[in-house]
């Protein structure tokens, strides 16, 4: 009887190689999560100060196979008990992306079984799911990460509308210039958020964009512009510049456009649940900060713990079984879509 | 026994079924298309044509390099998903030994090149003596040095490869010994031919998991060239 229950429910096998991280999990009906391996190329690209997609590419395929043969392993389950493959196909590197893909397309196909693609940032949404049991959509999402800065309506599960976005460059993406510019290298966003624990975050008034006829977008580009400048002019005036203060205000200012901007589209849209979610969650000042102002304002707040911050398979998963249940799945015609919107099924249904 | 051929290395996308006695099946497009939309309905193809399963087949033969980085990567990871799923080896054929065995037993030297971009070609030599031999084995490099190696080799030539058309300026030219072009037919990659090579690897054991085989380039990323 106990196999026979452990036997029931969907399993799927989630594939996730879209920047420097590949990942393999096994997730039982979308929310259960039985395995879920990482394995980070950071060390290889930290010599270049940011992702070389090349030698993503390259370690990717270096480590498919063995990534998914542990995800396997841990979850004690044999390829062939697999019910769903499921795969990010984009946004990312597209070379980074292939790997992926290709390698989903040959195991669905050998296996015989259903291939869902899978936005990676609706995936990160996902994650969400797989820790809160409670959350159901409707609800709003922040997500913010190295490449998105977006204020998302999602309707349903697999509906989603933008409702505000980052006009120049990501949160993410700023972390790591910032970090950059202060030789602190790659990634940029754990080792500002160090250095800013031990700064005032109120010390340096750095300025607050605002987007003309958009008040729910974000930029962050003067932000950064005026941060490289404040280290510029100290420089040529000879001044010592205290670093932590420097990341701990710059970090500040972050948090304080993401949370204006939220709280103008929670007001606007009357909103009761807020989700953060993509690579900058990991962010806990950024997370507690959000929560308080959730708090105050009665507003439900959800985010991923650490681990399904970073890339993850096991997100991946979560977005398929939503995904699968829709009644979507792809032939094998399925390519990577490097610039592939949120909300955007591009590929040919089965 | 029956392989089945992969070959993504450059712009050609071709798979074929063969075994030790004949190509079952072989299914080639030479035409400016994604790989990776192309290369597993290709493959469905073959199977549904042919009215037997994937699970039928002993081992899969890769195209492993030289090439395009992203080719060699949608086919080796096609070919890597296919045995991990299937708990079949694969048969890693360097890309210039298989291209240069579609001239089987031709007297000449057999000079494969592939467009290697930045001015230089994918090539080695190759030789029936009877037997299928390497006599100079593959490298990326300038074609005047590809010139210079086989004018001091002072035997007849013959070539094939994408990287023929933008060569033959320069071949013309520099070449003190006669050579010849293959006929179409044989100018390009071709899965049959990989996959009838492969069945002598097999033979000699030269098998790899799928976990364990990954593709060579025969170049660092530029990033890792501009570093150095």
């Amino acid at each position: 009887m106990s196999t026979l229950t452990e036997k029931e429910g969907l399993l799927i096998l989630a594939i996730e190689t879209s920047c420097d991280e590949t990942s393999a999990a096994i997730v039982k009906n979308g929310r259960t999560v039985l395995s879920n391996i990482i394995h980070s190329q950071i060390a290889l690209h930290e010599t270049y100060g940011g992702v070389v997609p090349e030698i993503a590419s390259r370690s990717h395929i270096e480590k498919i196979n063995e990534v998914i043969e542990k995800a396997l392993a841990q979850a004690q389950v044999s390829l062939h008990e697999i019910d769903i493959i499921a795969v990010t196909y984009g946004p990312g590197l597209v070379g980074a992306l292939l790997v992926g893909v290709s390698q989903a397309k040959a195991i669905a196909y050998a296996l015989d079984k259903p291939l869902i693609p899978i936005h990676h940032i609706e995936g990160h949404i996902a994650a969400n799911f797989l820790e809160h049991k409670q959350l159901r959509p409707p609800f709003l999402s922040l997500v913010v990460s190295g490449g998105h800065t977006h204020l998302i309506a999602v309707k349903d599960y697999g509906k989603f509308e933008i409702l505000g976005q980052t006009r120049d460059d990501a949160a993410g993406e700023a972390f790591d210039k910032i970090a950059r510019a202060i030789g602190f290298g790659y990634p940029g966003g754990p080792k500002i958020e160090n250095e800013a624990k031990k700064g005032n975050p109120y010390a340096i008034p750095f300025p607050k964009a605002k987007v003309e006829n958009a008040p729910y977008d974000f930029s962050f580009s003067g932000l950064k512009s005026a941060v490289l400048n404040y280290l510029h002019k100290a420089k040529q005036r000879g001044e010592n510049v205290n670093l932590s203060d420097l990341a701990a205000s710059f970090q500040q200012a972050v948090i304080d456009a993401l949370i204006e901007k939220t709280a103008l589209v929670i007001e606007k849209y009357s909103y009761s649940t807020l989700v953060l979610a993509g690579g900058v969650a990991a962010n806990r000042s950024l997370v507690f900060q959000l929560r308080k102002w959730c708090e105050e304002h009665r507003i439900k707040f959800f985010a991923p713990s650490l681990v399904y911050c970073t890339d993850n398979a096991a997100m991946i998963a979560a977005a398929a079984y939503d995904e699968y249940r829709q009644g979507n799945r792809s032939n094998y015609t399925l390519n990577a879509v490097p610039n592939l919107k949120i909300g955007e099924r591009k590929y040919e249904q089965w | 026994m029956k392989i089945l051929g992969i070959e993504s290395s450059s712009l050609v996308a071709s798979i074929a079924l063969v075994d030790e006695e004949k190509v079952i099946a072989e299914y080639t497009i030479n035409f400016q298309q994604t790989h990776s939309q192309i290369l597993l309905p290709m493959i469905q193809e073959i199977f549904f044509r042919m009215g037997i399963t994937i699970q039928d087949i002993d081992a899969i033969a890769v195209s492993s390099g030289p090439g395009s980085f992203t080719g060699l990567r949608i086919g080796s990871a096609t070919a890597k998903g296919l045995g991990m799923a299937l708990n079949k080896p694969l048969i890693p054929v360097p890309t210039l030994e298989a291209m240069a065995y579609g001239l089987y037993q031709v007297k000449s030297l057999i000079c494969p090149l592939m467009d290697a971009k930045r001015q230089q070609v994918y090539t080695g030599l190759y030789e029936f003596s009877p037997e299928f031999k390497v006599v100079e084995s593959g490298a990326a490099m300038a074609l005047t040095e590809v010139i210079s190696h086989i004018n001091a080799k002072n035997r007849e030539v013959i070539f094939l490869g994408d990287g023929t058309d933008v060569s033959l300026g320069l071949l013309q030219k520099e070449l003190t010994v006669p050579y010849t072009l293959a006929p179409v037919y044989a100018n390009r990659q071709r899965a049959a031919v990989l996959a009838s090579l492969s069945l002598l690897y097999y033979k000699e054991k030269k098998l790899l998991s799928a976990k364990d085989y990954i593709p060579e380039y025969f170049r660092a990323s530029s990033a890792e060239r501009l570093k150095e």
